[in-house]
């Protein structure tokens, strides 16, 4: 099988590295050969964070550049509309509505794009949009839109759903592990 | 049993299959993990050193003394461990050492971009580089065995794309040594002139070994397709970028082994092609070495260049002539660069700094983020301990008319690390210097490692804690004193009254990082939008949970921690 590449996108501290992880454990489980390339330090504190996932019969680069992206999944709208670049033709676009300042929008030196979904959309992006942030909140805390959004991409992969549930038994605390189902759930079910 | 595990966490599991029972290193991305990794066996001590030299001459102790040991740090940290490095190429080891390194192309986390492979080539140390997370365990359980074989510390070098991607690793069984004998040889062991002129002997007799050794390594691999046209030597993540790109249609010499480097069978190998190119990342160290020992059909860095991360898009551009398409949204996307967190205890000293129009040398930390707008608040950063030295020659040159005005910002790490010498100076030789501890109880910027302020050790046991003022005070500084970052108005009084003084002063601002679980948040606080007149006074505090909608200031709930400097900012009392 030829290697198929999906991107995580967000902002730093919003999870992009619990979903990584727990789609590259059940690419593994699928049994393919997988990478996942992830940012720490410096980039993660509230910048733009980007992580790579690749799987098929055997992987080389961890890295997914312009026009090699199958999907790419993103936590925030600004940031997806940055990714874009990154799609191959025909890929798919899973993003939250989710929007947070950057910034130079905070201090007033830029402005945050308006009707992005629709601009992406325009640009010929097959874009999936939803409003991850609130499915999350009703799931029981704001931090697990990653989930929700791991959820949406589920439903759109053709894994089996066990395995999902073994990589979030696997990758979340027991504590949290309840509400972080819920979230998956809403995401799997959400449109 | 397989598993997808980090490049580092893979180096943890091949120190702790090797049998590795001593490890001090000192945090740094992005080598850390391999520290923390290895610590959570049981079988292995692990510590966190004040910095790298003590962590290197740590596990050459270790080594000496019988015990397989690890030394691990950033590329910038080998330079501060450079002086043990060098003179322990000349002893050797007695138990096997392992130093890593982690080179950080592309500068996702670094204040420099220096390629390490230079410290292995002067030091002549040997130096193996993986290119997935299954070589890193597998090259550091041979490189333990080399370093018994040659009597000589190996250095792993790692880099950013190795160290931060997941692979498949098949984990095995750790192999169980006892203590080797340590006998007194003082010829081996103490580098007086004498005995190192011997030593130098051996060094030289030893790099002829490894280069024989290297000739026929499994480290260094050929890979012949039947459909190339040319040849690759590479090494590293620029390997997998090389087969990414080409493929089939190009033969590959991958170097394992990056010093030192083998003659005869890359001249083989450059003999089967009319072309060869050199695709690694940083500097021309191969390309070089290839042209000293007479191969010239070769093309290297005038088509990659010195800078950053290879990308494999470029190789199959400029090998192959084919390119990707992509779209690009026509829409001007504001950057997003990092930002210090929301209720980061930086945000307010740095902002009292930027209103009193400080000169600030800065230091290396979370806090750089201070020099990002709209606090712009820093000066300069150089490397660890050099806001505290730096703000010295600074004072030194222009005496008071800048002793008055400026102040060096250093972290509590990093202040352990080598601020503390930089301030023995201020005080034996002194200037009128004001340097303010960021005291935020951890080590923050790799992700929160204790150090010696914070009580508790890598393991998370008690240990003993650096009394801050009471070790300033030691060194000579009579005028110490803590305050609140939370609290703006005693904050930019006690800068103010620190600078007037006519003495060197500590000022520790202290308030642990708002990211610590045990620290407990405030509830979010919100704006009033019938009070707030849209002044953006908040705003030029560059709290990332603040933002403008339809003229009014509004507050991310899900980002405020509630630490209240918004509150005290805004003179109309909108924030609640």
């Amino acid at each position: 099988m030829e290697t198929k590449s999906i991107m995580i996108v967000g902002v730093g501290g919003q999870g992009s590295l619990l979903a990584s992880r727990l789609l590259g454990n059940v690419l593994l489980a699928q049994g393919y050969d997988v990478k996942v390339s992830e940012v720490h330090g410096m980039s993660q504190r509230g910048g733009s964070v980007v992580t790579y996932v690749k799987y098929g019969d055997k992987v080389y680069s961890p890295v997914i550049e312009k026009g090699e992206a199958d999907a790419v999944i993103s936590f925030e709208l600004l940031e997806a509309a940055r990714c874009l670049p990154y799609l191959k033709k025909g890929g798919h676009l899973i993003t939250s509505t989710q929007q947070i300042d950057p910034m130079p929008v905070i201090t007033g030196a830029a402005e945050y794009p308006e009707n992005l979904v629709e601009k992406l959309k325009e640009a010929g992006a097959d874009i999936v949009a939803v409003d991850a942030l609130s499915l999350a909140e009703q799931a029981g805390t704001a931090k697990a839109s990653n989930v929700v959004l791991m959820g949406v991409l589920a439903s759109r992969l053709d894994f089996p759903e066990e395995l999902w549930q073994n990589a979030l038994e696997q990758c979340v605390p027991p504590k949290f592990l309840e509400l972080n189902k819920k979230a998956f759930e809403l995401g799997k079910s959400a449109e | 049993m397989k598993k997808l595990m980090l490049g580092n966490e893979a180096f943890a599991r091949g120190l702790f299959e090797a049998g590795c029972r001593v490890v001090s290193s000192y945090p740094g991305t992005p080598s850390t993990e391999i520290t923390e990794e290895v610590a959570k066996y049981d079988e292995v001590y692990a510590e966190w050193a004040p910095n790298e030299k003590v962590a290197m001459e740590t596990a050459l102790g270790a080594s000496i003394a019988g015990a397989r040991s690890f030394c691990g740090m950033k590329h910038v940290g080998l330079n501060v461990a450079a002086d043990p490095l060098y003179t322990a190429s000349y002893t050797g080891v007695n138990a096997g050492m392992v130093i890593a390194v982690a080179d950080d192309q592309g500068m996702h986390s670094s204040q420099n971009e220096q390629d390490s492979r230079h410290h292995a080539i002067a030091s002549k140390v040997p130096m193996l580089e993986p290119s997935d997370s299954t070589e890193c365990k597998e090259f550091v359980k041979l490189a333990y065995e080399l370093s018994e074989q040659f009597d000589a510390p190996f250095i792993v070098r790692m880099s950013t794309r190795v160290a931060h991607s997941q692979s498949i690793v098949e984990l095995e069984e750790r192999q169980e040594l006892e203590l080797k004998e340590y006998v007194k040889t003082p010829q081996k062991y103490v580098m007086m002139p004498a005995f190192a002129k011997g030593r130098h002997v051996f060094v030289e007799e030893r790099t002829k070994k490894l280069i024989e050794y290297a000739e026929t390594s499994p480290l260094n691999r050929v890979e012949i397709s039947e459909k190339a046209e040319f040849g690759v030597i590479t090494n590293g993540a620029a390997y997998q970028y090389t087969k990414e790109a080409l493929g089939d249609k190009a033969s590959v010499l991958k170097l394992g082994m990056v010093n030192p480097l083998p003659e005869k069978l890359i001249k083989d190998f450059a003999a089967k092609y009319e072309k060869i190119y050199i695709i690694e990342e940083l500097d021309g160290i191969i390309e070089e070495h290839c042209r000293n020992i007479g191969v010239t059909n070769i093309q290297g860095k005038e088509i990659f260049g010195y800078i950053g991360e290879i990308q494999q898009s470029v190789i199959a551009e400029k090998l192959l002539g084919e390119k990707k398409e992509f779209t690009v949204l026509e829409e001007n996307i504001p950057v997003r660069p990092p930002v210090m967190c929301a209720g980061c205890p930086h945000r307010g000293l740095f902002y009292s700094l930027k209103k009193l129009g400080v000169t600030v040398s800065g230091d290396i930390g979370c806090y750089t983020l201070g020099a990002a707008a709209p606090l712009n608040a820093i000066d300069t950063t150089i490397c660890m301990g050099a806001s505290v030295s730096g703000l010295h020659g600074f004072n030194k040159a222009r005496g008071a008319e800048s002793e008055h005005k400026s102040v060096a910002v250093i972290g509590d790490s990093t202040f352990m690390h080598s601020g503390i010498t930089g301030l023995v100076n201020i005080a034996y030789n002194n200037s009128n210097s004001t340097v303010i501890i960021l005291d935020n109880s951890i080590t923050g910027m790799t992700g929160h490692q204790q150090n010696p302020t914070t009580g508790k050790n890598l393991k998370g046991d008690p240990a003993a804690a650096v009394n801050l003022e009471e070790l300033c005070r030691a060194v000579g500084i009579k005028r110490v004193r803590v305050v609140d970052p939370y609290h703006l108005a005693e904050c930019e009084a006690a800068i103010k009254e620190e600078l007037a003084a006519d003495e060197a002063s500590v000022i520790i601002s202290r308030r642990p990082c708002a990211l610590l679980k045990y620290v407990k948040h405030n509830a979010a606080l919100r704006v009033e939008a019938e009070k707030c007149v849209g002044c953006k006074m908040c705003m030029k505090l560059g709290c990332p949970a603040i933002s403008m909608r339809g003229g009014k200031a509004v507050i991310d709930h899900t980002q405020c921690v509630g630490c209240g400097i918004c509150q005290e900012q805004c003179k109309i009392g909108a924030i609640k």
